[in-house]
């Protein structure tokens, strides 16, 4: 009966929501709230995108732009057209998601470096919409957003955020894991692993790609929502390309095809660099190097990694 | 009634005819071996049959009903399950969950009950977790359950496939060449799990090189070359057509 209860996912899911309860106890700033709300996240984006190259094998460098149109659509429908926040931000998730539907069937036929360019391509054209239609966006410059708001009652504080975005990101958790243990989740990986065994046992592999493709793209577009009201600003360097590559290193850094994986990946890719701030001008290459010892000693991803090393220790 | 049909199927690469006006039909319940020297086009014919190729001309019946151009996981839901020549194995992922793979088409496999992991999804999870346990035992896998599929050896690797495609339940089996890179006793006990499948009701179309093998368990034999037909019938027929041995041997006269 023990054994059951402690399946790696459970134990996991248990450990992460552990850290989300016991952390505040431990942050003592707004500072430090404003890192870990933000590694919360960045982890959200990042489960759905592990879910698309993780799991599925399929590359993306335009995400961002699905982030900056949640975002975006819910700062203007809400601060220009003084739309519900709540509501907006469903409709934004709806409108991104029916959007990745039409573009996925096209752009995934490709594989590999052709699929990262489309991908790519997709991520600049919603970057340049975004800077180039001042009147609806502010432009480059950026906009100002209205706080997030629910029958009255307004998110202002740090913690409060907080539980918000630490109860999503469980969430996120738990629905990643529940779809990896699915045989929804084994087509994925079956299209990862080899694409041809899978369509001859029967795996729809363009459905299941578009399928993928757009839960990423869904689960982008809320963190851009969420995230748009938190900050409380905007600009298109939200949606950029730097953006997009940073998202798809939280997946390599926190390792391929683990849930827990992109959530370690986020919050080293979001929290170090702050950390960091202390070397000064040495910031950056630091943070290259470390990057590059992870990847050359842990070539799977962090928690891949280590899982292995672990399983070989206990052999 | 024939369980497949093979009617004028050519497939030109650039020039090559790799099958040329090939016309066969395979009945139900037994096992039919195609044979043939290297490049006489057994694989393309496989690739052709499962709509991994299209054919420039000619046609496919599938229980009758014509199934040229239809993908890989169409005629997978209808009956026809293969394994490769060359692994297509997901070395991602366990031997157990590569098996499971081919329930795919007896799983629900929509996307909802699977993202909230409703009660049916775990429960036939669970079903088809037994029974491709039991698949495994039966092609002697049963210690290799629980392993990462890129850290087997190559003979279970091919085993594994049969497997997999023994999971989907298939009408129509085509193995391509199961018995390449197994030693004598390994291809000795394939003979029993082939003979085992075809007992049960399963029509097998084999590619393979293993002459012994080839002729201790095939009911009919299709001899290619050049991607055409050479020969066709019971073993005793084909081992003494003077073009099979012609082929095989080179011409002496």
């Amino acid at each position: 009966m023990m054994r059951a209860f402690l399946t790696p996912r459970f134990a996991g899911m248990l450990a992460l929501a552990l850290v989300i309860a016991v952390l505040p106890a431990v942050l003592q700033n707004n500072f430090q709230f404003d890192i870990a709300i933000r590694v919360a996240f960045n982890a959200i984006v990042v489960i759905g995108l592990n879910l698309l190259i993780g799991y599925t094998g399929q590359i993306s460098l335009g995400h961002a732009g699905f982030l900056g149109l949640g975002g975006y659509f819910s700062a203007i429908t809400v601060t220009t057209y003084g739309w519900p926040p709540a509501v907006a931000m469903v409709v934004a998730a709806v409108i991104v998601g029916a959007l990745a539907f039409v573009i996925a069937r096209p752009i995934l036929r490709l594989k590999g470096h052709y699929l990262a360019m489309a991908t790519l391509g997709l991520g600049i054209i919603v970057s340049i919409v975004l800077n180039q239609e001042s009147w609806l966006t502010g432009g480059p410059d950026g906009m100002s957003v209205a706080p997030f708001s629910i029958g009255g009652y307004e998110l202002t504080t740090q913690k409060q955020w907080y539980w918000v975005a630490g109860g999503l990101l469980l969430l996120a958790t738990w629905l990643s894991l529940n779809l990896i243990d699915s045989p929804v989740g084994r087509a994925l990986r079956a299209v990862h692993g080899s694409e041809v065994a899978a369509e001859v046992v029967g795996v729809d592999t363009t459905r299941f790609k578009v399928l993928v493709f757009v839960v990423s793209a869904v689960f982008a577009s809320v963190v851009g929502s969420l995230s748009a009201h938190y900050v409380m600003f905007l600009s298109p360097v939200y949606a950029g390309f730097f953006h997009s590559v940073e998202l798809v290193i939280m997946v390599v850094l926190g390792g391929m095809a683990s849930t827990f994986g992109a959530i370690i990946g986020a919050a080293i890719l979001t929290s170090l660099p702050q950390l960091l701030t202390v070397l000064e001008d040495y910031e950056h290459m630091i943070f290259g190097l470390i990057m590059m010892l992870v990847m050359i000693f842990l070539p799977k991803g962090i928690v891949p990694s280590l899982q292995g090393l672990l399983r070989r220790g206990t052999k | 009634m024939s369980l497949l049909e093979v009617r004028n199927l050519s497939k030109e690469f650039g020039g090559v005819h790799a099958i040329d006006d090939l016309s066969f039909t395979i009945n139900p319940g037994t096992i039919h071996s195609i044979i043939g020297p290297n490049g006489a086009g057994k694989t393309t014919l496989f690739n052709l049959v499962t709509g991994v190729y299209t054919p420039t001309s000619g046609e496919v019946l599938f229980q009758d009903e014509p199934v040229t151009g239809k993908k890989p996981y169409q005629l997978a839901s209808r009956g026809m399950s293969r394994t490769f020549q060359n692994l297509q194995i997901c070395m991602n992922m366990t031997a157990l969950d590569n098996v499971m793979v081919g329930r795919h088409l007896h799983l629900n496999t929509r996307f909802l009950p699977s993202l909230f992991r409703l009660p049916f999804i775990v429960k036939g999870d669970k079903a088809a977790r037994e029974m491709c346990t039991e698949l495994m035992a039966m092609v002697g896998l049963e210690h290799y359950r629980d392993w990462d599929a890129d850290s087997m050896p190559y003979g279970a690797l091919k085993r594994l496939e049969i497997a997999r495609a023994l999971a989907a339940e298939p009408k129509l089996l085509l193995l391509d060449e199961p018995a390449a890179g197994l030693n004598d006793t390994e291809s000795r006990e394939l003979d029993e799990v082939i003979k085992k499948v075809a007992r049960n009701g399963v029509t097998v179309v084999l590619v393979e090189h293993d002459m012994k093998m080839v002729m201790e368990i095939s009911d009919h034999i299709l001899v290619l070359d050049y991607g055409r037909k050479l020969a066709e019938g019971t073993p005793a027929e084909v081992r003494k057509n003077p073009d099979v041995i012609a082929a095989y041997l080179g011409n002496v006269a």
